[in-house]
C-alpha cells in the first residue's frame, strides 16, 4: 500500500530500504580467474551457487548478459579477460528450477532480437519462473555485432533508441494481449520503420501481470528511455552524491513523462570488498587489483585504445610514447576503441599519467569503470555507509557485480546483510512471490492503447 | 526376441507437452518420465495457444533430473541461428550433456509475419533447416575443447588460436535471403561436444543425411510406420537413427481407449487400445525402428499406465535399451564424441604459419 502511494506520489519518497542484485558477469576484466578459489566461468553448478546464495540473502534478483559476438582484440578473440558466456534465458529458466523467490533478469538487446520472438520468450521464462522475470533493455547498432546475424548492421546509432522504444512497446502489447487470464488474445500488428510485426500471442499474463523492465544506458536519451517505459535503471552511479544527482535527474525526467516521481527505480551497478575492519578490508583490496588487473591486462587495455600492439612496454613504465593508430577498423569495434578519438585521448592520459607519476599499470587500474562502484571497509562502516543512502533515497538498492566465482556473495550474504537488517534498511523476508512484489512495483494495468490492435511507427 | 534383431535394443521418448507451463508441472512430467524408464523427453513447440517455449521447458527440466535426455523442437526458419546455437549450447551446459535438438522447419504464415518474413514453403524450408544445423554445427565447434586454458603464468584465459571464426554463408542458389554468420560463438563448446540433432523425415533431401544424427518417420496410420521406417533405414544408412512417431491412447482408468480418442487428428500414426497390445506393438516396432517417441494423448493417464505396464514388460523383453546413469544424449544414441572441425585445421596452420601474436607478449 506504501508502495502504491509512493508511485502515484509528484514528491520523491524515499523508500528507506536496500535491495541487493547479483549481476553473473560473462565476458569481462573484474571477474578474478587466477586465484586458486576461482572456480569455471560456466559450468552450471557456478550459476546454481550464486543464484542459491543470493536467494539465501533475499536477493531481489540474478541478472545474466547476453553475448551476441565475442570481444575481439586486434582482430583476435581477447585472450586475457574471462571470456565466454552460456545464454541468458535458457540458464535463467534452468535456475528457476532450482530456485522459489529471486527474480530472474535476462539482459537482451533490442537490435538483434526479434520483438515477438523476445516478447513470447520472455513471457514463457516468467510464466515457468511463476513470475519472477524481468528484461534488461539494451541496444547496439553496430555491423561488427550484426555480422552474427541476418539482419546484419542495419540500424543508425542515432535510430538505436527510437528502435528501442517501439520495440518495447510492442512487447508491452504483446503482454497485454490477453484480455484476461483465460483469454481472448487480441492481435497485435505493428508497421515500423525497421521491421513488421503481425502476431496473435500465445501467452497469458503471468502471476506478476508482465516481466519487470530493467534499463541500463545513461546518455540523456537512454535515461529518457527509462523515464517513459522501465521499472528499474541499472544506473552506473554508485557515488553518493553522484548517486543523489542522478536521483533527482530522473524523478524531473519521469515526470516529464507523466510518470509518478518514484515510477522508476535506481539500481547502479557496484562491487564489494568487505572484511572485520577497515585494515583487512583495504589489504584485500590490494590483492584483488593486483588479480583484476595485472602486467598483461594493462597493456593490453591500452591497445584497445592505441588500436596496435604494445607488448614490448613496460607495464610498471611510463605510458607508450608511440601514437595511436586512429583509423577506425571494423575488427576494433567491440572493444572499446574510440576512433578518431584516440590520438586526442593518448596526449591527455599520458600527460595525466605523468603528472600523477603512474606506470602504465597503476594508470590503469586508476582508470577502470569499476573502481568508482567499489564500496571497500569492514561491514559495519559499509552497513553504515548503505543505510546512508537508503535514509535519503539516493538509490533503491545495489546490482553486485561478484570479483570471485562462485563465492564472491558469500561475505556480503553472512555479514553485510545482517548488518543492514540490523539497521532496518534491507528485508527480512520476501515480500511476496514475484518479482513485482519484492521489489514493490505497481501492477501494470490494462489500458485501451495496449489494446488497440494496429500501431505504426 | 532381441536375438532376432540385427540391432540392440531401442530406446523411447516421451512428448511432454501436455505438462503446461508451470514450473512445477514440468517437473512432475519430468521425473515421473524418468522414473518411468523414459530414455528421453521431448519437447514441442507449435504456435499455439498456451504453449511456452520449448527449449526453456527443457532447460528448466534440466538441473530436476538425472538420466533422461532432453530434446526441445526448435524452428530453423523464422529464428535467429546464432540465438538457436547458443540456447542449445547452454542447454546441453544446464543437462549435464543430456540435450538434444529436433530441428523443425515451420511452414507457418502465422510465424513468418510474427517476424515480418515472407512465407517460407515447398523445398525452402529444407534449405532453411540445412543452413541453420550447418550455422549451429560450425558454432559448437568454434571453441575447440580445451579452449579455456586459465594459464596464471601468461595471463591467458583463453588460448586465442582454439577459437574459430566460422565464416558461414548460405550457398549459391538459397532460396531465401541469403545472410552470413561470423563466429565464434559465445560460449565453449557443448559438453557433448556437438548435440546429437534430429530432423523430421519431410526434410531428408534437402538436408543431408550426413548433417544429422536421427530422422523422426512419421506415417498417417499404424500399420503403415514398418513401412516408412524401412524406407527412410534405406535413405539414411545405419549410422543415423530411425525414431518412429506414435500417438498414444491406453485403456486407463475403467475407461477404454476408444472412449478418449475422439478428437485426436494430429495426422500421425495413433494406438488405441490396451497396455498389453501396445507392449506388443512397440516389441515389433523396436526391430524396425532404433526408438520410438510416444505422444501420450492424456500425459497424466497414459504416463501411468505407460510406467506400470508397458516399459517393464518392454524392458523384461530386452526390446529396451539399459538406462545409464549420468548418460550424454549421445552415449543413448551410440555416438562418439567428436572432435571440433576446426581443432586438425589448427594443428596444421600452427606448423606452417608464424607463431601467433599472443605466443610475442611477454611472459
Amino acid at each position: 500500500m506504501t508502495q502504491h502511494n509512493r508511485a502515484k506520489s509528484d514528491a520523491f519518497v524515499p523508500s528507506g530500504q536496500i535491495q541487493f542484485g547479483v549481476f553473473f558477469q560473462g565476458v569481462n576484466s573484474g571477474t578474478i580467474w587466477k586465484a586458486a578459489e576461482s572456480g569455471s566461468q560456466t559450468d552450471f553448478e557456478s550459476f546454481r551457487r550464486i543464484a542459491q546464495t543470493a536467494e539465501r540473502g533475499l536477493f531481489a534478483a540474478f541478472f545474466l548478459g547476453e553475448g551476441l559476438r565475442l570481444r575481439e582484440h586486434l582482430g583476435r578473440p581477447h585472450a586475457l579477460d574471462v571470456v565466454g558466456r552460456p545464454d541468458a534465458q535458457t540458464m535463467l529458466a534452468a535456475l528457476a528450477s532450482l530456485t522459489k523467490n529471486i527474480g530472474l533478469v535476462a539482459t537482451q538487446n533490442t537490435t538483434y532480437n526479434d520483438p515477438a520472438d523476445l516478447a513470447h520468450r520472455l513471457a514463457s521464462l516468467d510464466l515457468i519462473s511463476g513470475g519472477r522475470a524481468a528484461w534488461n533493455i539494451v541496444t547496439t547498432d553496430n555491423a561488427w555485432t550484426g555480422a552474427n546475424f541476418r539482419r546484419g548492421g542495419y540500424l543508425d546509432h542515432a535510430d538505436r533508441y527510437k528502435h528501442a522504444e517501439a520495440f518495447v512497446e510492442t512487447a508491452k502489447r504483446i503482454w497485454d494481449s490477453w484480455e484476461t487470464p483465460a483469454g481472448p488474445a487480441h492481435r497485435v500488428l505493428h508497421e515500423g520503420q525497421h521491421y513488421t510485426v503481425d502476431v496473435t500471442p500465445r501467452l497469458p499474463r503471468s502471476a506478476q501481470y508482465r516481466p519487470v523492465l530493467f534499463q541500463a544506458g545513461d546518455s540523456p536519451e537512454g535515461r529518457n528511455f527509462a523515464a517513459r517505459q522501465a521499472d528499474v535503471i541499472f544506473s552506473a552511479h554508485p557515488k553518493f552524491d553522484d548517486a543523489v544527482e542522478f536521483r533527482k535527474d530522473l524523478v524531473e525526467r519521469s515526470l516529464t513523462a507523466g510518470r509518478g516521481a518514484n515510477a522508476v527505480q535506481i539500481m547502479p551497478a557496484s562491487e564489494f570488498i568487505l572484511a572485520p575492519t577497515a585494515a583487512e578490508a583495504a589489504e584485500k583490496k590490494e590483492w584483488v587489483r593486483s588479480l583484476q588487473i595485472g602486467p598483461q591486462q594493462a597493456v593490453a587495455y591500452l591497445e584497445q585504445f592505441w588500436g596496435r600492439e604494445l607488448q614490448s612496454y613496460d607495464p610498471d613504465g611510463p605510458l607508450p610514447e608511440i601514437d595511436p593508430v586512429v583509423e577506425e577498423t571494423s575488427e576494433t569495434r567491440g572493444s572499446g576503441f574510440h576512433g578518431a578519438k584516440a590520438r586526442q585521448l593518448a596526449d591527455q592520459w599520458r600527460a595525466e599519467a605523468k603528472d600523477k607519476g603512474l606506470s602504465i599499470r597503476q594508470f590503469v587500474t586508476s582508470k577502470t569503470a569499476r573502481i568508482d562502484a567499489t564500496f571497500t571497509g569492514s561491514y559495519i562502516a559499509v552497513a553504515d555507509q548503505l543505510a546512508e543512502y537508503a535514509r535519503v533515497g539516493a538509490v533503491d538498492g545495489f546490482n553486485i557485480s561478484p570479483w570471485l566465482i562462485p563465492t564472491g556473495l558469500d561475505d556480503i550474504v553472512n555479514h553485510l546483510v545482517p548488518e543492514l537488517q540490523e539497521r532496518g534498511v534491507y528485508p527480512t523476508e520476501y515480500r511476496g512471490n514475484t518479482l513485482r512484489d519484492h521489489l514493490g512495483l505497481e501492477t501494470p494495468v490494462r489500458t485501451a492503447d495496449t489494446a488497440a490492435e494496429v500501431v505504426t511507427a | 526376441m532381441s536375438t532376432s534383431s540385427p540391432r540392440q535394443a531401442g530406446f523411447l521418448a516421451i512428448e511432454l507437452d501436455g505438462a503446461g507451463w508451470a514450473g512445477a508441472d514440468i517437473a512432475r512430467a519430468v521425473l515421473a518420465a524418468e522414473s518411468a524408464g523414459f530414455h528421453a523427453a521431448t519437447f514441442t513447440d507449435a504456435p499455439v495457444p498456451g504453449r511456452a517455449n520449448a527449449l526453456q521447458r527443457a532447460a528448466f527440466a534440466g538441473p530436476v533430473s538425472r538420466t533422461i535426455a532432453l530434446v526441445p523442437e526448435v524452428d530453423t526458419v523464422y529464428t535467429e541461428p546464432f540465438h538457436v546455437s547458443t540456447q542449445l549450447a547452454s542447454l546441453d551446459y544446464v543437462a549435464g550433456g543430456r540435450a538434444g535438438w529436433i530441428a523443425t522447419a515451420a511452414e507457418s504464415p502465422e510465424a513468418a509475419a510474427a517476424v515480418g518474413r515472407s512465407s517460407v514453403a515447398g523445398a525452402a524450408l529444407g534449405q532453411e533447416a540445412a543452413a541453420s544445423i550447418e550455422v549451429s554445427r560450425r558454432l559448437w565447434d568454434s571453441w575447440e575443447d580445451d579452449a579455456v586454458i586459465r594459464d596464471v603464468a601468461t595471463g591467458r584465459y583463453i588460448d586465442v588460436d582454439k577459437l574459430h571464426h566460422v565464416d558461414f554463408e548460405t550457398p549459391a542458389g538459397f532460396a531465401g535471403a541469403g545472410y552470413s554468420v561470423k563466429g565464434p560463438s559465445i560460449i565453449p563448446r557443448p559438453l557433448q561436444g556437438q548435440l546429437p540433432v534430429l530432423v523430421p523425415a519431410f526434410l531428408l533431401g534437402v538436408v543431408s543425411p550426413d548433417a544429422v544424427d536421427g530422422v523422426l518417420v512419421s506415417a498417417p496410420a499404424a500399420e503403415l510406420l514398418t513401412a516408412e521406417i524401412r524406407d527412410v533405414r534405406a535413405r539414411v544408412g545405419a549410422s543415423v537413427a530411425v525414431v518412429a512417431e506414435l500417438d498414444v491412447v491406453l485403456d486407463a482408468r475403467g475407461q477404454a481407449a476408444a472412449g478418449r480418442v475422439a478428437g485426436i487428428d494430429s495426422g500421425r500414426a495413433v494406438y488405441a487400445g490396451s497396455a498389453a497390445g501396445l507392449t506388443d506393438f512397440l516389441t515389433e516396432l523396436l526391430k524396425e525402428a532404433d526408438g520410438v517417441r510416444l505422444h501420450p494423448a492424456s500425459l497424466a493417464v497414459d504416463l501411468e499406465e505407460l510406467g506400470r505396464l508397458v516399459l517393464p514388460e518392454l524392458r523384461r523383453r530386452g526390446a529396451l535399451r539399459p538406462v545409464v546413469q549420468d548418460g550424454t544424449l549421445r552415449d543413448l544414441l551410440g555416438l562418439q564424441r567428436p572432435v571440433s572441425r576446426y581443432a586438425t585445421a589448427t594443428a596444421a596452420h600452427a606448423a606452417a604459419a608464424p607463431p601467433a601474436l599472443e605466443s610475442k607478449g611477454k611472459p
